[in-house]
């Protein structure tokens, strides 16, 4: 330090500094400068961007799904608006004491939260969850009114989806239901991620899962500006959502409702299809359930009741369920014995009661025998013997390729998810289906007990019908389906589904004629004469009894085994006889025998479809009334 | 002049204390701050209005006092800020974590605002007491003057005001005389610190590493500095959306009231701290410059009157003034512009804020009251 300085030295030693800060400061703020040029010339293209992204937000505006109506255009399946109470778990703070709080205004029950609980582990961190759904308007107006106290947490409309009919069509329509982690693998594979921003439920079964694509329709979008807390404040441009399409069905839901209510409380199936289209006019699974408990997530109680109830009424078992054919197999062997020669339609055999192969008895159910068996008779009385012989003689390969063609052990390609294949037993086929060697070698004997549909045999409801209507409509083989139209609700435009056939098989209009004459009788003298008595038209039918046997194991309970034990009833039907406009197939699980159980509901159903008679005791119940909404 | 006509003379009354260039760069910016209030915050202009009202007169009431009178004020004021601080310290309130207001029933003070006048003053007055006998000992004393009242301000903890209080003492110490050869190794440990941090960022900013001297918030500010998209919905927002702010206004920015990024709340604190960003975002990079300008014209100003001044007191203090505007606008322009790590600390003469605001009137006044002593010493 200098000692001595005088004041003048002391003056121009602070000018000094006082200049070296002024240098500094100039340094400094053309930094601040040169920074501001940087940021507003130079990268402004880039903020300026970056300020746009921050505004604008893309909302997606989420399309109304396509309404599913039967053919005489009785709603199915539509939608309607419904007030629910979101919570966007991100933005709340402490969850419990928001909903304790939320349930001091609006009714929120266990259900609710358990609901809640479980679509929150499903969904996204930042996404939002209902809470509560169809909040009541007094519900609605009372949350509005507290809407600052509970941040995170907001009213919004929703589209549901309400199936008027109930559990009638259960099994076809299906139900909808929330997207979960599985479904947002098929969104992204089928590369519609983008259409499905803003949508909160898929088809999970039925039409509303295989027709999904068709009825969901394209996700709009609005272009909104949002604030920092992500709050529309204005709409800058909006695309609109393109409806889905809708669907009208082949099904005639009054037709429906007979066949549902004549299985009452037993199990079974029933598929009637018009044979010159292939349009399923009725497909029953006994028993059904009701869509409507899926919509916003079904409760636990609902779905064990459904899940674990014994009837299963969760199985399509139209679809689903193959069971061996028994007797109703009859006249499709007997047209392959006519077809490839093996037989004329006056050639007889001689029914001793049994048939003897490989030292084994194959017994005919009549005590004695049929005496001399033709075609006809074999048909109309059930002869046994008549088909171990023709088996024999058609030999296992002949009667699946004469089969295969009807769709026998095929997939039918119904517009329906989840259908099965079942068996048309072939000496291939076994080799495929067993894994030991000593289990793959076909044995002659299994061909005569498939010769009178029982053995491996195993088909659906669905795959017999489609096979009757081939057999009536001369060969011509439709796809099975239940959409007629596809349409698009803006411009009315339909686009008929599956209106062509899929093959015509090589018949002779003369065996054919033998075949149906021959089960026309069925229903005049033989096991068919006393369900069709007294019609007021001419209809051929079959009967047919399914050991209970399952390829695939049944679980019995033991309380129930004996009623669980008999056998399966089946009937096949079709009328008009000279030019028929329905074909149907009936099961009747451990109904007994097919005359009995299958063959009466099989007449109410023609009964109405041919006549509209409602069989006695059904209501006319074709109020279309839509629920209160 | 033959008569005198009475509101001639109240006017020259009135404009006496005046420093007229101080003053009308004073006017723009209180001016500009309006006008940007009105968009940043139009709920607060009446109370912003108020404040200039009362700023102003405290300006003037200053601006009146003979500088003598305001450094002999300095040891009171001083003592007095140090045994609010002890208070402060011992039954302060806690808000945002931090203790740092009084409550004395009447007001709620914030006694560092007070030291950030204080302070300068006080040193001024100390070696003003000491003049022509500045040795290293003057210097040591000075610095535990400085000292003391930093690390009550530290512990509060508030680290932005104890720096500038610090930056206070330290212009003061720095004009009084102090040797290069103190300074230069001084600031190059200053420099060498910060460029260490900047360097090993990453390292240090690890969770789990402690700091010692910063607390965990100080510590979290400045790493977000380092790296703001580390942390984009957390303390990195204020500047990602600042910088956005600024940059997206380009030249000539997007007009007055038309800022997108200010109108829909992505600017943080956008009427005190931030208000920056408002400005550059409606006005770009003119609007920018312009208010470099005026505010550099002001600190020039500043200097100017520090080396007329008539004592060694009052050029210590006015130099000192002027730096801790100029502190003031650096630090806040470079933190909102992502520059200078997020500390509070407002844009002088715009940012809301009566406290801040009466503060820095009252240091424009210590100026103009400087400036008129030598007008009148020279008459």
């Amino acid at each position: 330090m200098t000692e001595f300085r005088s004041p003048d030295q002391e003056v121009s030693r602070l000018r000094v500094r006082l200049v070296v800060a002024g240098v500094f400061m100039l340094l400094c703020l053309s930094l601040l400068a040169a920074r501001f040029v940087y940021l507003q010339v130079m990268r402004f293209d880039y903020y300026h961007t970056r300020a746009e992204d921050n505004r604008i937000a893309l909302v997606p505006v989420p399309p109304n799904r396509g309404a599913i109506v039967d053919r005489n255009g009785k709603v199915l399946a539509r939608n309607f608006a419904a007030y629910t109470l979101d919570i966007t778990p991100s933005q709340v703070e402490d969850l419990d004491e928001t909903i304790d709080r939320l349930a001091e205004i609006v009714d929120i029950s266990d259900y609710d939260r358990r609901r809640f609980k479980k679509f929150r582990e499903e969904s996204k961190f930042f996404e939002s969850v209902p809470i509560r759904t169809k909040l009541t308007d007094e519900e609605v107006a009372r949350f509005i009114a507290r809407r600052y106290l509970f941040p995170g947490v907001d009213v919004q409309a929703r589209l549901f989806r309400e199936y008027p009919q109930g559990d009638l069509l259960g099994h076809v329509v299906g139900y909808m239901g929330r997207i979960n982690n599985r479904d947002v693998d098929h969104i992204e594979a089928r590369g519609e991620t983008a259409n499905y921003r803003g949508t909160e439920h898929i088809g999970k079964r039925g039409l509303e899962e295989s027709y999904e694509a068709e009825l969901h329709g394209k996700t709009g979008s609005e272009q909104v500006e949002v604030d920092a807390g992500g709050r529309k404040v204005r709409l800058l441009s909006r695309r609109t959502a393109v409806p889905g399409n809708s669907l009208i069905l082949t099904v005639d839901a009054g037709l429906q409702a007979v066949a549902h209510q004549a299985f009452g409380e037993r199990r079974g199936a029933l598929v009637a299809i018009e044979p010159s289209t292939g349009g399923v006019l009725a497909l029953v699974s006994s028993p059904s359930f009701d869509p409507n408990l899926f919509v916003d997530g079904i409760s636990v109680a609902d779905w064990k009741g459904l899940n674990e109830s014994p009837d299963r009424p969760l199985l399509n078992r139209a679809i689903y369920s193959a069971y061996p054919p028994g007797s109703t197999f009859k006249p499709f062997m007997g047209l392959a014995g006519l077809s490839t020669g093996k037989r004329t339609p006056q050639q007889a055999i001689a029914d001793p009661g049994f048939y003897v192969f490989g030292g084994h008895r194959f017994m005919d159910d009549k005590i004695g025998g049929h005496g001399m068996v033709d075609l006809h008779t074999s048909i109309v009385q059930s002869c046994n013997t008549y088909y171990y012989m023709l088996a024999n003689d058609l030999g296992i390969d002949g009667i699946a390729d004469f089969m295969r063609p009807f769709g026998f052990g095929q997939l039918t390609g119904i517009d329906l998810p989840g259908e099965a294949d079942g068996v048309l037993p072939s000496p291939d086929w076994k080799r495929k289906r067993f894994k030991k060697p000593g289990q793959q070698k076909w044995y002659g004997g299994e061909t005569i007990s498939v010769g009178i549909g029982q053995g491996y045999n195993a088909y659906t409801p669905l795959q017999l019908a489609t096979a009757l209507s081939a057999l009536v409509n001369d060969g011509v083989v439709f796809k099975p389906h239940v959409v007629k139209y596809v349409v698009d609700p803006q411009t009315g435009a339909r686009r008929e589904v599956e209106p062509k056939p899929i093959r015509q098989i090589p018949l002779k209009p003369a065996h054919l004629a033998a075949v149906r004459a021959a089960m026309v009788d069925v229903n005049k003298t033989g096991t068919g004469a006393r369900a069709f008595a007294g019609a007021e038209y001419s209809a051929g039918g079959k009967t047919g009894t399914a050991q209970v046997y399952s390829l695939k194991g049944t679980k019995y309970k033991e309380g129930n085994v004996a009623e669980r034990l008999r056998d399966h009833s089946w009937f096949i039907a079709f009328a008009p006889a000279d030019k028929p406009r329905i074909a149907l197939a009936v099961l009747v699980e451990n109904g007994g025998f097919g005359s009995r159980s299958a063959a009466p509901i099989a007449r109410q159903v023609i009964d109405y479809y041919l006549l509209g008679k409602r069989p006695a005791g059904q209501a006319s119940e074709d109020e279309d009334a839509p629920a209160d909404h | 002049m033959e008569f005198r006509l009475h509101p001639v003379a109240l006017i020259r009354a009135i404009l006496r204390p005046i420093d007229p260039p101080l003053f009308l760069l004073l006017t723009v910016l209180l001016a500009a701050a309006l006008v940007v209030m009105q968009s940043a915050s139009p709920a607060r202009m009446e109370a912003q209005l108020v404040n200039t009202g009362v700023a102003l007169a405290l300006m003037w009431v200053t601006a009146r006092i003979p500088s003598a009178r305001l450094l002999s004020l300095a040891m009171p004021l001083y003592v007095l800020g140090v045994v609010l601080l002890v208070g402060v310290a011992l039954f302060g309130e806690i808000s945002k974590g931090a203790q740092r207001w009084l409550d004395l029933g009447v007001v709620r003070i914030q006694p560092s605002e007070l030291m950030k006048i204080a302070m300068p003053l006080m040193l001024a007055w100390f070696f003003q007491q000491r003049e022509g006998a500045i040795g290293f000992g003057e210097f040591v004393l000075a610095g535990v003057l400085l000292a003391v009242p930093v690390a009550l301000i530290v512990t509060q903890p508030d680290l932005g005001t104890s720096l500038l209080v610090a930056a206070a003492g330290l212009y003061v110490i720095f004009f009084a005389g102090l040797s290069w050869k103190l300074i230069v190794p001084l600031v190059l440990v200053a420099v060498v610190g910060l460029g260490s941090i900047v360097a090993f960022g990453d390292t240090l900013c690890q969770p789990g590493v402690d700091w010692q001297v910063l607390r965990e918030y100080q510590k979290h500010r400045v790493c977000t500095l380092l790296d703001p998209t580390s942390d984009p919905l957390g303390k990195g927002f204020h500047i990602i959306q600042s910088t956005i702010a600024i940059g997206s206004g380009g030249m000539f920015g997007k007009g007055w009231m038309q800022g997108t990024q200010t109108h829909l709340s992505f600017i943080p604190e956008r009427h005190t701290d931030f208000i920056f960003a408002v400005m550059a975002e409606e006005f770009g990079l003119i609007g920018a410059l312009v208010l470099l300008a005026v505010l550099f014209m002001l600190l020039l100003r500043g200097l100017m009157i520090a080396a007329v001044a008539p004592t060694l007191g009052t050029r210590l203090l006015a130099g000192a003034i002027t730096m801790i505007f100029f502190t003031y606008a650096f630090v806040n322009m470079g933190m909102v512009s992502g520059i200078l790590p997020v500390v509070g600390v407002p844009l002088p003469f715009i940012s809301y804020g009566g406290t801040a605001l009466v503060t820095l009137c009252v240091g424009v006044g210590i100026l103009m009251s400087i400036q008129r002593e030598r007008a009148l010493s020279q008459s």
